[in-house]
């Protein structure tokens, strides 16, 4: 009697209202940083069985279990060789500052691992820090040039990203300062277009001679990776192999991006988990598995993601928005002169708070580093973040060997779907493997 | 005395006999080595990738007709091809100069950050998209869709233009003589100005076409695009 009434809708629940409401307000689609917020079917919902009676675990920690990766075996006459198989996957100069991509290059080489540029093109920060960069071929070309591809040690031609696949890219005018105009050939402030095509290439056929162009630029030195975002998985992976890629990264819909719209953010593509069954399967219809390499990215968050990955046949995973946390995204506090000084004055003015931010588009990163503001940009120390990277790289492959070891694996890349169940309906269905308890794959005959 | 006097280094390579791969190595490595400037190249039979990737100052001339991405990525040399060009000629070139004697397929020039490139025929669909800083001449007429979200140098057309010239243009400049049958979004016609007349009657005589400035009319972006959200009509 008399009391507040608080039955909420299932259909127009406050975040709908909230969402109907802003576009009344706005007449626009929302952009915003990160990815996909919505729970989808994910490596969570598996498990590992690891050794019993029937299978041998290894010691702990002590005895030796491999993580050496090789990429790019099929063609290319300096494949690409890393200590472990958890990569930096493409970020943009423009998205994140200078310093960050020289943080970057600073930790995965110290890891022995590859990072990777992205949108406009590299820069020298990110050459010099890195020991094995992966250069970006995107359709927007911005930055693209032949120097830098004959710098590169392994190019990589982006078809799509798994946060916006179709979607093309946007750096708004705010992060457009003069260095990163300049690199991308625009005017200064402009809110930047990536383009969703290439302009020289339109489709698989053409995509067969664009590679060979690129193999004969580089004396078919250099492995040539290919990038899809997670959509019609199967029939994309085959038609890059087909098209002679060394490499395919398939980036699943939990993948970031720096700025897009909402709406393609958690409504195009498909889950990273459902993504790289397909690819695999893909590369097993070809008979291609071990010959051209599977890199598989989009909400790699722990080397239990990492074990997953490589168990459901990826050979390594790439991390975006993970690696990002590791420096300080969404953290209370940024560190400067060896001391946590608390960003909660720029969450609070951007509308957010951390651990909520995705505010990666507005250019005023409270923790310096997705922004190219000259003040903001200096909150991330290079040697900081660096050392913060290496550390999270470090947890991944302990975690992965951990794991590996359990299951009776010399080596990370000898986990297989075999040691996997999964916990729901959806990702037994998705992934492939038996629901736990069960010997049930679902869609599968016979089972 | 006539032998001592110094004799050009050249170099030919027949493709009906010789491998791409081995005219590419040499071009990107042999070339400057052994001191060969002039490069001729019979019988390319439509193949694609013939000199991509150039990095130094060769004269390049291929006496036949090429396939998909001839001069690709090209810096400081010069590319002659009496012949047609299959799609992206001359693509992503940096530097020195590219010239097609006959007509260019798809997406000729695109993206291309610097240089000249001369297209004495028609281009095809899309020629000089994604523009960054190069100049191109067609002495014939351009399909749809050329200088599409082209960035930064200039385009002549000697002829005339198919459908959506210039769309979603940012900084790029076209000149055309003749007959337009659309403009993309966001691009205008602008009053030629006596910079455009003589910025025109430099790359006119750079290509070898007879034209006068005074022929052509001037294409650039409104810049209605620059901002997203421009034209939205916002509560706050």
């Amino acid at each position: 009697m008399g009391g507040l009434q608080r039955e909420e809708s299932a259909g127009f629940d406050r975040h709908t209202i909230d969402y109907i409401q802003r576009a009344a307000a706005t007449g626009l689609y929302e952009i915003r940083g990160l990815g996909a917020k919505r729970r989808v079917p994910n490596f969570d919902d598996l498990l590992f069985l690891a050794a019993s009676l029937s299978r041998y675990p290894l010691e702990g920690y002590r005895e030796r279990c491999a993580t050496k990766t090789v990429l790019g075996t099929r063609f290319a006459s300096r494949p690409i060789e890393l200590a472990i198989p958890i990569t930096v996957a493409g970020m943009s100069f423009g998205a994140l500052s200078a310093r960050v991509k020289d943080a970057l290059g600073r930790a995965a080489t110290e890891v022995g691992t590859s990072t990777t540029t992205g949108d406009g093109g590299m820069t020298a920060e990110e050459r010099a820090a890195s020991k094995t960069l992966v250069y970006q071929c995107l359709p927007s070309r911005y930055g693209f040039n032949p120097d830098d591809v004959r710098r590169a040690d392994a190019i990589e031609i982006v078809i799509g990203q798994g946060a916006k696949p179709g979607g093309g890219g946007m750096l708004l005018g705010q992060k457009v300062n003069p260095r990163v105009a300049r690199m991308r050939t625009l005017p200064e402030g402009v809110d930047q277009r990536s383009a969703s095509r290439h302009p020289d290439w339109t489709g698989p056929d053409d995509l067969v001679i664009k590679i060979k162009e690129l193999r004969e630029i580089t004396d078919w030195e250099k492995p040539i990776y290919v990038k899809v975002g997670a959509t019609r998985v199967f029939n994309d992976v085959k038609l890059a192999v087909h098209a002679g890629a060394d490499v395919i990264v398939v980036d699943g819909m939990q993948g970031g991006t720096a700025a897009t719209q909402t709406v393609f953010i958690e409504h195009v593509g498909i889950p990273t988990l459902a993504a790289l069954r397909q690819a695999v399967d893909a590369l097993d219809d070809l008979n291609m598995r071990g010959t051209v390499q599977l890199v598989i990215s989009g909400g790699i968050r722990s080397g239990a993601d990492v074990a997953k990955a490589l168990a459901m046949g990826a050979d390594a995973v790439a991390i975006g928005q993970g690696v990002l946390v590791a420096l300080g995204c969404n953290s209370d506090t940024y560190v400067a002169d060896g001391r946590h000084i608390s960003a909660a004055d720029e969450y609070t003015q951007l509308g957010t708070a951390p651990g909520f931010c995705h505010h990666c588009h507005t250019g005023k990163c409270p923790v310096g580093i997705t922004t190219q503001d000259p003040v903001l940009e200096l909150r991330l120390e290079p040697a900081v973040g660096a050392k913060r990277l290496k550390n999270y790289l470090k947890t991944l492959n302990m975690e992965l060997t951990t794991i590996a070891r359990a299951c009776g694996k010399q080596d990370v890349h000898h986990l297989e779907k075999e040691d996997l169940v999964a916990l729901t309906v959806e990702a037994a269905a998705m992934a492939g493997v038996p629901l736990a308890g069960t010997s049930w794959i679902p869609g599968q005959p016979g089972r | 005395m006539a032998n001592l006097r110094p004799v050009p280094a050249a170099r030919e390579f027949d493709l009906a006999k010789d491998s791409l791969r081995d005219l590419n190595l040499f071009l990107h490595r042999h070339a400057v080595e052994q001191g060969v400037s002039q490069i001729r190249v019979r019988n390319p039979d439509g193949a694609h990738s013939i000199a991509c990737g150039l990095n130094a100052d060769l004269d390049v001339h291929i006496h036949g007709h090429v396939g998909y991405y001839a001069a690709g990525m090209n810096k400081h040399a010069s590319v002659t091809i009496h012949g047609n060009a299959g799609p992206g000629a001359g693509e992503n070139m940096m530097s020195g100069r590219v010239h097609i004697k006959g007509f260019a397929s798809t997406a000729a020039g695109a993206s291309a950050h610097g240089g000249l490139l001369v297209i004495d025929g028609d281009a095809s669909l899309r020629c000089g998209i994604s523009l960054k800083g190069a100049d191109i001449v067609v002495g014939g007429s351009v399909g749809s869709f050329s200088a599409f979200m082209a960035q930064a140098g200039r385009i002549v057309i000697c002829g005339d233009a198919e459908d959506a010239l210039g769309d979603s243009l940012y900084e790029a400049v076209i000149y055309v003589r003749g007959k337009v049958r659309s403009l993309g979004a966001d691009a205008r016609f602008e009053p030629m100005t006596d910079t455009d007349r003589a910025s025109l009657r430099g790359l006119l005589a750079a290509a070898g076409q007879p034209h006068e400035p005074g022929e052509f009319k001037r294409v650039a972006s409104a810049k209605s695009l620059y901002h997203w959200n421009a034209d939205a009509n916002q509560e706050y």
